[in-house]
């Protein structure tokens, strides 16, 4: 498998303070890699680091193309949908006003209003909210807002921080497997941020593990998932 | 009864041009976080460029137009040349810039036009629109053409593309990045049309006020109360405070004989410090909410 994403000695700081210290991994062309790694690990930090939004040196390439010096605005516009911590929703502005944001870069306009109906599709509540504004939407609802404003922009690669944060059981998995739709069925990559670690590594092909900004594990997702020893030692689980 | 009607409309005639202002300094507003105080100086030199112009023969609508124009290319390059460079300085080197800009503007304008009152033209004529009228055609089409500037606003920021990645890049910087929006060139373009904003209320006003380098000073004063009292988070807002304003300023200088003509600007003033203790959101701003 070729990577699609290929992340080579990542470092990051915010001001002074450097928090990653020379990551190296990547995600294949359609696949789904998975960051694991407590609170304060780093995750959140990866996730900006490769959008461009804290300083960072290091390699990282996107569809063969380098992009350490690239704004997130471009970033995004080759096709890196980021669905950041906190969900990055506009609050001010409606579900829809939401959505066409996320397509707003998009040339092909006629499928663009396909799109619109497809996100509806996944998640119907979005559609009876459309006119709504986005604030006001519960804390549910809101993450698919912005993981349905990813899919506008087509991507070939989302960037997941804790997607199932602060979701009731049941729609965690009814998100999973939406997202494992996306993946097997649109060939859509993703990169996976998670604290359900069991969860992650079962839709996962690839996982790194981070403590305190290093990788301190990788491995194949399922090698990782039968390895009671270091299920125990690293994933409390 | 009447005298009071024909009053409201004068008002809300000098009112429009106020909205414009405030509109201005609220889209400046939302896109850098600061407040222009060179807006109202943006505007009189713009309206200094469209005098220049009809001097040299140009129609009044050629005028207007090539100003609008050129005035948001200067707009877009006063963003580019001087806030760009500064975009993530303290307050206080935001305000040291736009009294700098301010100062810059009035004395070059001085400088090139004099310092000397001149007549502006009006395509509207100044012919009275009722018989025994204070409304005259000028404050008719004054009226007429903000309100055709307002809805073409309102237009283009609800339904075009480029207007709700404008709004989205205001209110939400990071997120407007993380979807592809590029939020330089739309602080940019805010810039832009803000001066062309400015630039259209500088023409409408001037043959009221009449043109010199300091015309718009009062303007300002009222822009910016209606800006505050509408709340500086609100382009609507700022529409309807710039209306009231202007209502306000007429009556009280029509009907309370003391004020007259001198103390009118104090009711600006006295808007602002009023609005700013009693409702610091304005009326129609969102609260400031701060993190207990
Ligand atoms: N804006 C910031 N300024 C300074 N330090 C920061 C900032 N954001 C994060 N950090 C620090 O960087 C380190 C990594 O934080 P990061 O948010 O990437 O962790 P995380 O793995 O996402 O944690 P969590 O699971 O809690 O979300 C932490 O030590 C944190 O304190
Ligand atoms: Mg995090």
């Amino acid at each position: 498998m070729t990577a699609l994403l290929d992340v080579y000695g990542l470092h990051a700081s915010y001001g002074p303070t450097r928090v990653l210290h020379g990551l190296s991994f990547s995600v294949s062309d359609r696949g789904v890699t998975t960051l694991l790694g407590g609170n304060g690990a780093g995750k959140t930090t990866t996730l900006r680091a490769i959008c461009g939004m804290v300083a960072r040196t290091g390699e990282i390439t996107f569809a063969g193309q380098t992009i350490t010096r690239s704004s997130t605005e471009h970033i995004a516009r080759l096709g890196v949908a980021h669905v950041p911590d906190g969900r990055g929703t506009f609050t001010r502005l409606t579900v829809e006003e939401n959505l066409e944001l996320g397509a707003i870069t998009r040339r092909d306009r006629n499928d663009v209003v396909d799109d619109l109906e497809r996100v509806f599709g996944y998640f119907p509540v979005l559609q009876k909210r459309r006119g709504q504004q986005a604030g006001t939407l519960s804390g549910g609802e809101q993450q698919m807002l912005a993981i349905g404003r990813a899919l506008m922009l087509r991507p070939r690669l989302m960037l997941l921080d804790e997607p199932s944060f602060g979701l009731a059981p049941r729609l965690v998995h009814e998100l999973f497997d939406i997202l494992t739709t996306l993946n097997k069925r649109e060939g859509v990559s993703l990169l996976l941020v998670e604290q359900n670690a069991a969860l992650a590594l079962e839709l996962a092909d690839h996982a790194y593990l981070l403590e305190t900004g290093r990788i301190v594990f990788s491995g194949a997702a399922r090698e990782i998932r039968e390895d009671e020893k270091i299920r125990r030692s690293y994933l409390g689980y | 009864m009447e005298l009071l009607l024909q009053q409201i409309l004068a008002g809300l005639a000098t009112g429009t041009i106020y909205a414009c202002i405030a509109l201005a300094i609220v889209m400046t507003y939302q896109a850098i976080g600061h407040l222009n105080f060179a807006q109202g100086e943006m505007a009189m030199f713009s309206t200094f460029i469209a005098w220049q112009l009809t001097q040299w023969g140009a129609p009044y609508w050629v005028a207007f137009f090539v100003t609008v124009a050129v005035s948001f290319a200067g707009g877009v390059l006063i963003e580019l040349i001087v806030l760009r460079p500064i975009q993530h300085a303290p307050v206080l080197s935001h305000v040291a810039v736009f009294i700098g800009l301010l100062a810059i503007l009035n004395s070059l304008a001085g400088f090139l036009w004099d310092f000397n009152v001149k007549p502006f033209p009006t395509p509207f004529g100044t012919a009275p629109l009722f018989a025994n009228g204070f409304i005259d055609a000028h404050q008719a089409g004054m009226i007429a053409v903000t309100l055709f500037l307002l809805a073409f606003l309102y237009v283009f920021f609800r339904f075009t593309r480029v207007g709700l990645a404008m709004r989205a890049a205001a209110h939400d910087p990071v997120s407007a990045r993380l979807v592809g929006i590029r939020v330089g060139w739309m602080t940019a373009l805010g810039w832009g049309m803000a001066a062309a904003i400015g630039a259209i209320a500088g023409m409408m006003i001037a043959p009221v006020v009449f043109l010199e380098p300091n015309m718009m000073l009062g303007v300002l004063l009222y822009g910016f109360a209606g800006a505050v009292l509408g709340g500086l988070t609100s382009p609507a807002g700022a529409v309807i405070g710039g209306l009231i304003v202007g209502v306000i300023e007429n009556l009280a200088g029509t009907f309370i004989p003391v004020i007259g003509g001198e103390l009118k600007l104090t009711i600006a003033l006295a808007i602002i410090v009023v609005v700013l203790v009693m409702k610091p959101q304005g009326l129609l701003g969102r609260p400031v909410l701060h993190r207990v």
